[in-house]
C-alpha cells in the first residue's frame, strides 16, 4: 500500500481495476456491435467481407466522395475552432484572471451563456449573421467554425478555468515579472506550461464537440461529417456504420498522438 | 503532471480567492484593449443570433408583437414534451455525474503520462460530444430489435428486451443512449478538479488524527463539491440541448422540446410555426436559467464553507 492509498487519496488497485473494468465493459459493448453490424449479410444472418470490400473498390474514391469531402470539413472546423479557443479564448482567460479579477464573474458568466443557449436555439439566429459572414468571407465551410467556437466555449473555459485556479498564476507571474521577463516570456514560458492540461482538455473536447456537431451544420444546410453520415445511412446503413467507426478510430489516434505529443514535450522541457 | 502540480504547493486551493495585487505597472483604459478581440467576437455570434432567436417567438409573421406563441407553450404536448426532457436530462445527468466522478476516481494515482491515462482521456474525448447519428447507429447495433446483445440475451437467458415495446425508439431509450456522452463528459470535465487535491492536505488530515472517512467527508468532498455541481449542471445542459441522437433515434412524434423546435422549424403545413420554435426556445432558455440562478446560488453556499 502506497502512502498516498493509506492516507486515502487513492484508491486501492483492486477497487481501481473493478471500477474501470465494469465501465470500460459497458462503454465497449456498443462498439463491438458497431463492428459486428459491419460484418453482417443483411438480416437473415451470416457474416460477409462485402461491406469492407467496397470501401476499397476501384470506385469507392468516387462513390463516397462526398464523405470524404465532408471528412474533409469537419477536419478543418476542428483546427479552426481550437484555434479560435488558444488566440480568443486563452488570453483572454490569462488576462482577466490577472489583470481584471473584478471581470472573472462577467467572463464565467459570458462562457456560460452557450450552456442556457443550446445549438438548436443558436441557430434560428445564426441563420441573419450567416448571411453577413458569407458576404466578408465566402462560403468556405471552415467559416462554420466561428459557431462553432461559441459552442464549445462552455467546455473549453471550464477545462482552463479548473487549471487556472489549481496554479498560483499571479505568484508566478509575479515571479517571472521580478526576475526581468516581459510579458511575453511570462506567458509563453511561465504560464502556458502549468496551464498545459487544462489548455490540452480544451482543445480535446473542442476537437470532439466539433466533429460529432449535427445541428447547426444540418439547419444552416453546411456539409460535415455527421451531416453526411446521417445521409449515407439511409441508403447504406453498413457504410455509415464503417465510416463512423473509422471517424471514431480516426479521432482516437488523433487525440492519443496529441495527448502523446503533450507528455513528450513536457519530459523534455524537465530533463 | 509533475509540472502542472509542482508549483501549485504554495497554492491556496481551487476555488479559493487569489491575492490582489496589481501585477503589471502599465495602466489606464490601454489594458482593456485585449479584451476587445474576444467581446467582439462574443457579440457576433453569441449576442446577436441569441436576441434574434429569442425575440422570434414575441412576433407575429408579419412582425407584429404577439403572446400566442408563448400561450402555445401550454398545450399538453408540448408540456409533455417539457416534461421528458427535464426527466431525461435530470436523470441522465446524475447518474452521468456519479460514474463519471468513480472513474475519476479509479484513475487517480495512476500515472499521468502513462498508457492508461491517455487511453482514458482520449477515449472520453471521443465520446463526450460523439452524440448525434454515430450513437444512434451504435446502439441500433448493440440493443436495437435484431442486434448482437438483444439476440444473445434472448438465446442465453430467455430475456426478451422488448417485451415492453420498442422502448429503445421512445423516451426510456434515450435515457441509455444518452449516458453514453454524460459519462465520458463527466471524466473530461471533473477529472482536473480531482487533480487539484493536494497530498499535504491528506497528509493533514492525518496528522491531526483524521481518517481516510475524514478526508473525504471533510476535506475533499467539500472542496470538490462547487465543481462537481457545475459539471453535473453542464451533463443537465448537455442533455437538455441534445438533438442530434434523439433526432435519429426517434421513430415517432417529438417527445421532447429539442424535437418539438425541429418540427417548429421545419413544419411546411402551418404558417407562423418558425415563430412557435422562438416560443419554444424561449422557454427552454427560461429553463436553463432558472437552473444557472440555483447553480450560482450553492455555489455561493459552498464558496463559504471553504473560508
Amino acid at each position: 500500500m502506497t502512502a498516498e492509498q493509506r492516507l486515502g487519496t487513492q484508491p486501492s488497485k483492486t477497487t481501481r481495476w473493478i471500477i474501470l473494468g465494469i465501465v470500460g465493459l459497458v462503454f465497449a459493448l456498443p462498439i463491438v456491435a458497431m463492428i459486428e453490424f459491419t460484418f453482417r449479410q443483411g438480416l437473415a444472418g451470416g457474416y460477409t467481407l462485402d461491406h469492407w470490400a467496397g470501401l476499397f473498390g476501384e470506385d469507392s474514391a468516387r462513390t463516397y466522395r462526398g464523405l470524404f469531402q465532408a471528412i474533409g470539413n469537419s477536419v478543418v472546423l476542428a483546427i479552426v475552432t481550437v484555434g479560435i479557443v488558444l488566440v480568443l479564448l486563452l488570453p483572454t482567460m490569462i488576462l482577466v484572471h490577472i489583470q481584471f479579477p473584478k471581470l472573472k464573474r462577467v467572463l464565467e458568466f459570458i462562457c456560460i451563456v452557450p450552456i442556457t443557449v443550446p445549438a438548436i436555439v443558436l441557430v434560428v439566429g445564426l441563420a441573419p449573421v450567416y448571411s453577413f459572414v458569407v458576404k466578408i468571407f465566402g462560403s468556405g465551410a471552415w467559416t462554420l467554425a466561428f459557431a462553432y467556437g461559441i459552442t464549445v466555449l462552455p467546455y473549453a473555459y471550464r477545462a482552463i478555468q479548473a487549471n487556472l485556479e489549481a496554479v498560483p498564476v499571479i505568484t508566478l507571474s509575479e515571479a517571472g515579472r521580478s526576475l526581468g521577463a516581459g510579458w511575453p516570456t511570462v506567458l509563453w514560458r511561465v504560464l502556458l506550461p502549468n496551464l498545459r492540461r487544462g489548455v490540452l482538455a480544451a482543445s480535446f473536447i473542442s476537437v470532439a464537440v466539433v466533429l460529432g456537431e449535427f445541428t447547426i451544420a444540418s439547419l444552416l444546410n453546411r456539409v460535415n461529417l455527421q451531416t453526411a453520415l446521417l445521409q449515407v445511412s439511409q441508403s447504406d446503413p453498413y457504410v455509415a456504420v464503417i465510416f463512423a467507426l473509422l471517424a471514431l478510430a480516426l479521432v482516437f489516434g488523433l487525440l492519443l498522438l496529441i495527448g502523446r505529443l503533450g507528455s513528450v514535450g513536457r519530459n523534455r522541457k524537465e530533463s | 503532471m509533475t509540472v502542472a502540480n509542482a508549483p501549485a504547493l504554495t497554492s491556496t486551493g481551487a476555488g479559493a480567492t487569489p491575492r490582489r495585487q496589481s501585477v503589471s505597472g502599465r495602466g489606464g483604459i490601454l489594458r482593456f484593449l485585449g479584451l476587445t478581440p474576444f467581446a467582439l467576437y462574443v457579440l457576433l455570434f453569441l449576442g446577436i443570433p441569441t436576441v434574434l432567436a429569442v425575440s422570434t417567438g414575441l412576433f407575429t409573421e408579419d412582425g407584429g408583437l404577439t403572446l400566442d406563441n408563448i400561450v402555445g407553450l401550454f398545450a399538453p404536448n408540448v408540456l409533455t414534451a417539457f416534461g421528458n426532457s427535464f426527466f431525461v436530462s435530470a436523470v441522465t445527468a446524475v447518474i452521468g455525474a456519479v460514474i463519471g466522478a468513480l472513474v475519476c476516481y479509479a484513475m487517480l494515482g495512476t500515472r499521468p503520462d502513462g498508457a492508461l491515462r491517455a487511453i482514458v482521456d482520449s477515449a472520453s474525448s471521443v465520446l463526450a460530444q460523439f452524440g448525434g447519428v454515430m450513437l444512434a447507429f451504435a446502439f441500433i447495433a448493440a440493443i436495437g430489435s435484431q442486434a448482437l446483445l438483444t439476440k444473445f440475451l434472448a438465446e442465453a437467458f430467455g430475456l426478451n428486451l422488448y417485451a415492453n415495446g420498442p422502448w429503445l425508439y421512445q423516451v426510456p431509450g434515450l435515457l441509455v443512449v444518452y449516458l453514453y456522452f454524460q459519462v465520458p463528459l463527466m471524466i473530461i470535465t471533473f477529472m482536473p478538479a480531482l487533480e487539484g487535491l493536494k497530498t499535504t492536505w491528506a497528509e493533514a488530515n492525518a496528522t491531526l488524527g483524521g481518517t481516510r472517512f475524514t478526508y473525504w467527508t471533510r476535506i475533499a468532498i467539500p472542496v470538490l463539491a462547487p465543481s462537481f455541481i457545475g459539471s453535473l449542471l453542464l451533463l443537465f445542459a448537455n442533455a437538455f440541448s441534445s438533438y442530434a441522437t434523439a433526432a435519429a433515434l426517434v421513430s415517432q412524434g417529438a417527445p421532447i422540446v429539442p424535437l418539438q423546435i425541429r418540427s417548429a422549424l421545419v413544419s411546411e403545413t402551418v404558417l407562423g410555426r418558425e415563430n412557435m420554435a422562438g416560443a419554444l426556445a424561449l422557454g427552454m432558455v427560461v429553463i436553463m436559467v432558472i437552473v444557472m440562478w440555483g447553480y450560482s446560488v450553492l455555489q455561493g453556499r459552498t464558496s463559504r464553507w471553504q473560508k
